[in-house]
Formats: structure tokens, sequence, C-alpha cells
């Protein structure tokens, strides 16, 4: 074996270290804070004053209840409207899904959530439109939506932003299931398109994307940018409550800060297992409900109305980023004008000098984080592929782990290490933090492609005399280019909308698209929002449509020169 | 240790000896090696950057700065300026003492006592600064006190803020010009109007605002708060809030998030009236198309809280020369009189007028006018911060009351 191929088998272990221990260190530095334990801010011996104090919050149980609310209410309505949609849609699921769904995958959760806010607000765009034809409101109403205690607007933006992932995620376990078979014989049997799916294929994808559900869930309960944009103020989620504290001017809130971060981790794990066990409540449920065999029952009903809820969801995002678009180039727009005014490029044109730095900043993180992704899973899957031995169930976990733990829970930690080694605020620790989130995307998206590429191809080039690299390079890359470009445009996205990462390993002097977007969002002008938003929705959503519409020119000019040979 | 951190620390060491050589009279020369130094420094200038017009003029700053003094600043954009607080602690507590990342800090108030109190901050170099001589040092008591606290150089100040109430004059016709009348206005429009977030500086100071005219006796404010006071001197005003909070907007459920997102609010129609701790911002923003052309500013009879905003050095910064280049152009006359024009940022200067040559005088003379801006004799006069630890106090017990 060559000393190329040893360094290719060390890769895997190589990306795990290189991910998971940090990951590890920075658990362990907030965990020893939670816990009274940081000598260089005073605390030296271990006690149970952060939690102490963290409880003594007068908000406390109300925070608590509002992070489990709009964390589960979330995951639960995502999954139900994705598992709907899926249902309804299937059969065309495979051809246009992807297309339709790039826009809302691509943006990024900030982007969502500052166009949602202005699209729900008691003075936003859907009040302005319906004011006062219908509403006869003159003035904007005086009732909460956007902040409301109950934090449904977070709930909504996170809906918005989790179905059209769940619903790729389960458009990939597909090809896993011979559905089509299935869907077959069910249909023969007398079930109805939807019934048949939902009972056939539904309990085989399950499984396959339980993993992506754990990630939403873990996402939902413990995100910080949409819920400081959307989510209550008083009391705020726990995460905001925690990133509150770790911002506070007084250092003593270091470790109620700690408590609550680790008390996410303790949530999080604590949700997964109760949705683990709930899992199993349901399908014993699911079996019952399949085995009665009702052909055409109320589930068909309520899978169309998933859909036509989903479908709405998608035309909210639609509209959310179109709203921030109308702002960036307003002159003025006030309640209840259903447009703006007037137009001009002035926001644009006044934005671009801190545009441009901020925009190579994003750009430079995500096209170097991309890069490095792709050349970390490819190795590591193709290194998968020559020693024949497949990444078990335990090595994606590991794999998902920073998707699962609670960032707010090792990020400070990780800044902590990072300042000790004098490498906060440099662009490769940013680099880094990235790469912990942007590697699993990555992977995730581009694992199942290249297990699925036929082996005999490999093996028809080596034995024509082609060394495994040439393989690699003339057969295998260019048999994936398609989803090589989709992974890349999937990586891309992820690290543009990147916040706590770039915020904590940063150390604030790394600015991107999507930090400067949350700063704003705290209350600049609306046009200005806009701006920020409409780019950050604009640079993965132009890297997404070029991946999947690159392919598709290439893949018609190969077979019109196969068609000319 | 790397060859550019001994440079730092060499330069530190020399810094130290030029500083601890200070006479008055070297102070020129001290100043030119000040500046020689600074030359091809980068300065993270950490500062809030909630506020367009603000990130504007910092750029600005940075471009002349560039030019002028071959400094260039990166604007670190914070949207709480204990974010930067913290960055320095942090470092502090990583063992950092040297090569700091934080270059200069926007602060005033906690802030300042914080960083001040645990000996985290470099100086003093107010007094160094060649343009601190105009500062108006006598009759801006601000400029030399901030929160009780003497500033003692170890922050220099570059623009002043005072209380103001912001009101839209197509609705609202006879502006409060107390705070119990601003009980009686909210209670006869309810939801009309907020204040920020408690946690906010502006929140704070909406309080403070109030205890100013509600407590027995407001000298108690210049001294700090303490358990044995605290809940007699505060008594009116939480008797004042729980009558004033259910007609706020929101039912005083929810606040926005800081003075702009207020703004917001107000052009957006949700409230009529709101506080503000710059005079100009009615002006301001209705050149910027943030506020209804109706707004106005209106000022209470006995007086608003006023104060200065300050630029520091933290102890470990490692661009302190380029640092101090920029803390005094901050205090150049033609730069207050750039601050202080109402398509910039409209901010009061801290300089005072009567010290400055006639030319500079011109520049204030020739800024432009707006109906929505009040003059001088209209602000009245500007109360004193009370101790820090009121506002650190009030922030708490409005959470222990209001937070469920």
């Amino acid at each position: 074996m060559s000393e190329s191929g040893g360094a290719l088998r060390a890769l895997p272990a190589v990306t795990v270290l290189l991910f998971l221990l940090p990951v590890a260190a920075g658990v362990a530095g907030t965990l020893l804070p939670a816990f009274g334990y940081l000598p260089a801010i005073g605390g030296h011996a271990l006690s149970l004053e952060p939690w102490r104090r963290l409880i003594a919050y007068p908000g406390f149980a109300t925070s608590l209840g509002t992070t489990l609310f709009t964390g589960v209410a979330a995951t639960l309505v995502a999954v139900v409207l994705a598992a709907g949609f899926c249902a309804v849609a299937h059969g065309r699921l495979a051809r246009t899904a992807g297309a339709w769904m790039a826009p809302v995958l691509a943006t990024p959760h900030a982007a969502i959530a500052l166009g949602v806010a202005f699209l729900v607000a008691p003075s936003g765009w859907i009040a302005r439109a319906l004011s006062p034809w219908l509403t006869g409101w003159t003035l904007p109403p005086d009732f909460a939506t956007v902040g409301h205690r109950s934090g449904l607007a977070l709930v909504l933006a996170l809906v918005l932003k989790e179905v059209p992932y769940l619903v790729l995620m389960i458009a990939g376990a597909l090809h896993q299931v011979p559905a089509a078979a299935q869907l077959n014989v069910a249909r023969s049997l007398g079930y109805g398109r939807t019934e048949a799916w939902l009972k056939v294929v539904l309990p085989q994808v399950y499984p396959q994307i339980r993993l992506p559900v754990y990630a939403v869930l873990a996402f939902s309960l413990s995100v910080v940018d949409v819920a400081l944009i959307l989510g209550p103020g008083n009391p705020p989620t726990l995460a905001v409550l925690a990133m509150r504290w770790f911002a506070d001017a007084d250092i003593r809130f270091y470790f109620p800060a700690a408590a609550a971060a680790c008390l996410m981790l303790l949530i999080v794990i604590t949700a997964i297992a109760t949705w683990r066990g709930v899992e199993a409540g349901v399908a014993r449920l699911g079996r019952r409900w399949i085995a009665r065999g009702t052909r055409r029952g109320v589930a068909s009903l309520a899978a169309a109305a998933a859909t036509a809820l989903a479908v709405a969801g998608g035309a909210a995002s639609v509209l959310a980023i179109a709203g921030m678009l109308l702002w960036s180039f307003a002159t003025q727009w006030r309640f209840p004008a259903a447009l703006p005014d007037g137009w001009t490029f002035a926001t644009w044109a006044r934005q671009s000098g801190s545009l441009a730095a901020t925009t190579a900043t994003t750009l430079m993180l995500a096209l170097a984080a991309t890069v490095i992704a792709l050349a970390l899973a490819a190795g590591c899957l193709e290194n998968e592929a020559r020693t024949r031995r497949r990444a078990g169930t335990r090595s994606l976990w590991l794999l998902y782990l920073p998707l699962l733990v609670p960032q707010i829970a090792f990020l400070f930690g990780a800044q902590v290490l990072l300042i000790r080694t004098a490498q906060d605020g440099t662009f490769a620790a940013t680099l880094w933090a990235h790469l912990v989130f942007v590697v699993p995307y990555v992977f995730l998206s581009l694992a199942d492609p290249w297990r699925a590429v036929d082996p005999r191809y490999a093996r028809t080039a080596a034995s024509l005399g082609a060394s495994p690299w040439r393989v690699f390079l003339r057969v295998k890359l260019p048999l994936l280019r398609g989803p090589l470009l989709v992974a890349a445009a999937v990586g891309f996205a992820v690290s543009v909308g990147q916040y706590l990462a770039t915020l904590f390993a940063g150390n604030g002097r790394v600015a991107t698209l999507t930090t400067d977007a949350v700063a704003l969002a705290a209350g600049a002008d609306r046009r200005v929002i806009g701006v920020y938003a409409v780019l950050q929705a604009l640079l993965p959503l132009a890297v997404y449509l070029a991946a999947v519409l690159l392919p598709r020119r290439r893949l018609a000019q190969r077979t019109s020169a196969v068609g000319r040979a | 240790m790397s060859v550019p951190r001994r440079a730092a620390a060499l330069a530190w060491l020399a810094l130290v000896a030029v500083l601890g050589a200070g006479a008055a009279h070297a102070q020129e020369g001290n100043w030119n090696s000040i500046a020689a130094k600074a030359r091809g420094q980068t300065v993270n200038f950490n500062a809030w950057a909630g506020d367009e017009k603000t990130n504007a003029f910092i750029a600005w700053v940075g471009s002349e700065v560039a030019q002028r003094y071959g400094v260039t600043v990166n604007h670190v954009k914070l949207k709480d300026t204990a974010e930067a607080v913290t960055r320095v602690v942090a470092e502090k507590a990583a063992g950092r003492d040297r090569g700091g990342t934080v270059d200069l800090v926007w602060i005033n108030g906690a802030n300042f006592v914080t960083l001040k109190e645990q000996g985290l901050l470099f100086g003093p170099f107010a007094a160094r600064l060649p343009n601190y001589r105009y500062v108006d040092t006598t009759s801006v008591r601000s400029n030399v006190v901030d929160f009780t606290l003497p500033v003692d150089g170890m922050e220099a100040p570059w623009r002043r803020a005072q209380i103001v109430f912001v009101y839209d004059a197509k609705r609202v016709t006879a502006p409060p010009r107390s705070v119990p009348a601003l009980l009686a206005w909210a209670q006869r429009h309810p939801g009309r109007t907020t204040h920020p977030a408690v946690r906010n500086f502006l929140g704070a100071t909406f309080l403070k605002q109030a205890l100013y005219e509600l407590a027995p006796d407001p000298a108690m404010l210049q001294r700090p708060a303490t358990d044995a006071n605290f809940a007699a001197v505060t008594a009116p005003l939480w008797t004042w809030y729980d009558a004033l909070r259910p007609s706020l907007w929101r039912r005083g459920e929810q606040f926005p998030e800081n003075g702009p997102a207020q703004r917001q609010l107000m052009n957006d129609g949700e409230i009529d009236l709101m506080v503000s701790f710059n005079p100009a911002e009615a002006a301001v923003a209705q050149a910027a198309g943030q506020l209804p052309d109706t707004a106005r500013t209106t000022v209470f009879d006995r007086g608003t809280i006023g104060n200065t905003s300050f630029v520091a050095i933290p102890y470990n910064a490692a661009n302190k020369e380029g640092a101090m280049v920029v803390a005094d152009f901050l205090l150049e006359p033609a730069t207050q009189a750039h601050a202080q024009d109402l398509r910039q940022m409209g901010n009061f200067t801290v300089l005072d007028l009567a010290r400055l040559s006639p030319s500079d005088r011109k520049r204030f003379d020739d800024l432009p006018r707006h109906p929505a801006l009040p003059t001088n004799a209209e602000l009245g006069v500007a109360l004193l911060e009370p101790h820090p630890s009121w506002m650190t106090r009030i922030a708490a017990e409005w959470e222990r009351r209001y937070t469920r």
C-alpha cells in the first residue's frame, strides 16, 4: 500500500479528532464554570452556586417552559408537515423538490427570521396589505406577534426553515427503500396513494431520518439568532439567557451563564431521549392503525392539510425574503401602505463600503470551509470504498455530534480554549468553528451518492491498469460531479448561516453577513436590515442554483457528445 | 515568543518609558513619538453597532485617520458594549496581558466602572491628547465625572447625550413635560408609548429619569445605593411605574431591545412618544427617513439626565498609540463639528466652543438647523447621572418585579 494510501486511511480518525476533540474540550470548558470553577475570574472551588443563581432568576420557570415549548413544537410541526407533504407529493418529489426548496434551504435562519419579523408584526406586511380596507386599522393594533410570550413567532420561523430540510432528508432516504414497488403492491390492495405511503413507506423511512430529526430538535431547542430576533425577551429562551449572561458586563454572570448552557445540554439530551421513547409509543399505535387496514381515512385528509400548510410555509418564506428585498430598495414605507412610497438604490450604495468587506469575509470563510470539508468528506468516503469498511451507525452518531450538542454548550468553552492558545479572532479559528458544522452536512449529503457508485466502474478502470488515484480522479469524481456540487452548495450555505460559531471563535472581530445582520436586527433601519438579509439569502442561493444547473448543462453536453460518437 | 509579539512587548516597554518620563514640557515631543509609533497600526475599535449613523461616522473616522495618520481602524461591531468588557476580562483570565485584541472601546457608566475598578484600563491618557485642551471640563460635568466615578483621564470624551422625549406632533399636541404628566398622558393614550428593555442603558435611564423627579431627595442618587436606602428612595418610582406599565405598548409585557428598535416602532406607527438619549435624534432620523416628518422633541421642566460617551484603552491593548491617535482625532474641532452635523450623527459636542479658534467656532455656527432640533436653551438643565449602583439595582429590582 502506498504512503498516500496510509494517509488516506488515517483521514477518518483525523477528521473525527479534529472536530470532536475541541467540541469535547469546549463542553468541559463550559461544565467547569457551571460548577463554579474558573480560577481566572475567581472561581476556585466547585460549588452549586451557579445553578442556584440560574434557578433564582425571576423568569427561570417561564424561560424553561418557552424553551421546551418552542423547541419541541417547532420540531413536531416540522416533522408532521414534512411527512404529510411527502405522503402527498412523493411521486414528483425526487425530480423537482430540490429545485423548489432550494431558496428556503439555502437561506440562513437569521435572514428568514428577519423576514418573518416584518411579515407577521402588527405593523408588518400582512397587516399593511389588509389595512385599513379590511381590518379598519389606521394605526397598528396593539397586540404581540413577534416576541410574544408563547414564542409562536419563533416556532413559525423554525418550521419554515426545517420543513424543506426534512423533506429533502426524506427524499434522500426514499432511495434506501424499495418504495415504488411496495407502493404498487399497496395500491393494488386498494390503498389510496397517500394512505399507502403513510402506512408502508413512512415506517421504513423514519429510522433513516431519525438523526436529522434529532438535529432539528437540538437546534430548535438551543437556537440563539432566531430567538433573538423573534423570541420573547422578558424572559427570553434559555439559550438567549445564557448568551445574555455570557456577554454581561458583570463577569460574575459567567457562572450562571455556564450553568444555563449546561442545562441546555441536559435539556437536549432529555428531549432526544424522550422523543425516542415517544417514537416507540407512536410506532405501537401506528402498527395498530396500519393493522386496521383502512383504505382511505382521515390520514389522507390530514396529509392534504399538512401539504397545504407546508406549501403555504414555502410561500411565507419567499414573501419574508421578498419583503426584505422591497425594504432594501424603499425610500420610505409606513403603515398602512402595502408597498413602499418610492424606490431607491441609496441604501445599497450607502452600505456598499462596509458590505464589500463583510461579504468578502463571508465568501472566503464559506469557500475555504466548503473546499476543506469536501476534501475531508471525499477522502473519508474514498477510504471507506477502498477498505470496503462501511462506517457504522456509531461513527454516524459521532459525525452528528456537533449537530446534536447545543452550540452554546461548547462554543463558550471553546472560546476560552482559543484565547488560551491565542487563536481567537483569527480567520483560522473561525474557519475551524465553521468546519465543525460544515463537515457533517457535507459528509451527509455526499455519503449516499458516493456509496451508490457501482464499484464495477472502479474495478474496470483498475483492470485496465489505472492507479487508485487515477480511478479516483478520472472515474469517481466525474461520476459524482452532481452530488459534489450539491454538497458544496450545502456546505457553503451552512457556513454563511453560522452565527454563534462566528461570534465566539471570531471573538467579535470576524464579521460576516450573518453576525452583522443579527447585530443590526436589534434595531437598525429596516432598509439596512433588508440589504443584509437579501445578501445573506442571495449568496447561498446563487451557489445552490449554480450547483443544480451546472451539472445539467454539462450532462447535456456530454450526452450530445456521446450521441455524435 | 514570536517576533511580532516581542516587537509589541518592546514597544510597550518603550511606551512605559516615554510615559514615565512624562514632564509637561515634553508633551509635544511625546505626542510626536506616539503618533510615529501609531503609524501602521490597526486599531480594533470596539463600538456598539446598533446605529447606522454612528457606524457610518466610525467608518468616516477610519478613512480620515488612515489618510492623515496612517492608522487603520477596524470597527469591531458590538451588539452590547459588555461584549468588549467580557473579552478583556477573558483575556485577563487567559493571561494575555499583552497583545490584547481590544484597542479602543466606546464606553461609559457601568462598563467603565468594571474595567477601571479591576485595573483593566490603560492610562491616564486623556490629558496627553493634544485636542483634550478644548474639552469643556467645567460646565459639562459629565465630561469628567462618569456616573459619579471620576474619569481621572482613564477615558477620553467624544460625544454628549441628554435625555429628551420624541413625539409625533401629528397625534400628540401637548407632550408631557414632567414624570407625573407622562403617566397621565400614557393613561389617556394606552399602548402609545414604551421604553427600551431595562437591561439596555436607555431603558434603565428612563427609570432613573423618573426616579430623579419622584425621589424624596435626588441628592441621594449621587451616593451609592445601599440595602438600607434603596427601598425607601425607589418606593415612589415603583408606585408610579406600577400605574404606568399597563398603559405602555403591549401592556408593558414586551419592550423594544434598545433605542433604535424603539425608533423603528415609532416609524412603524406603533408608538407616538419615546425616550431618547440624543437631542438631535428626531432631526437626524427624519433626514434619514427613519421617523415621520412630524416628529418633534421635548424635555422635562425640571431637567433631564445628561452624560458623555467616552473611549477607553484596555490595559493589554496591542495598539495603544494608534488608539490614542484615534481618541485624539475624535476630539478635533473639525471632527466634533462633523459629528454634530445633522446629516451625520447630530451629537452635541463635548468641546467648550469658547476655547476654540474663531474659524473652528464657525464650523459649529454654520451647521444646518432643523425644527425638530432643540436649542441649548430649550434643552435646559442636564442632570448628573446617578451612581451606577442605582442603575444596577433598579435593573435587578425591575427584573425581580416584572419578569414572570
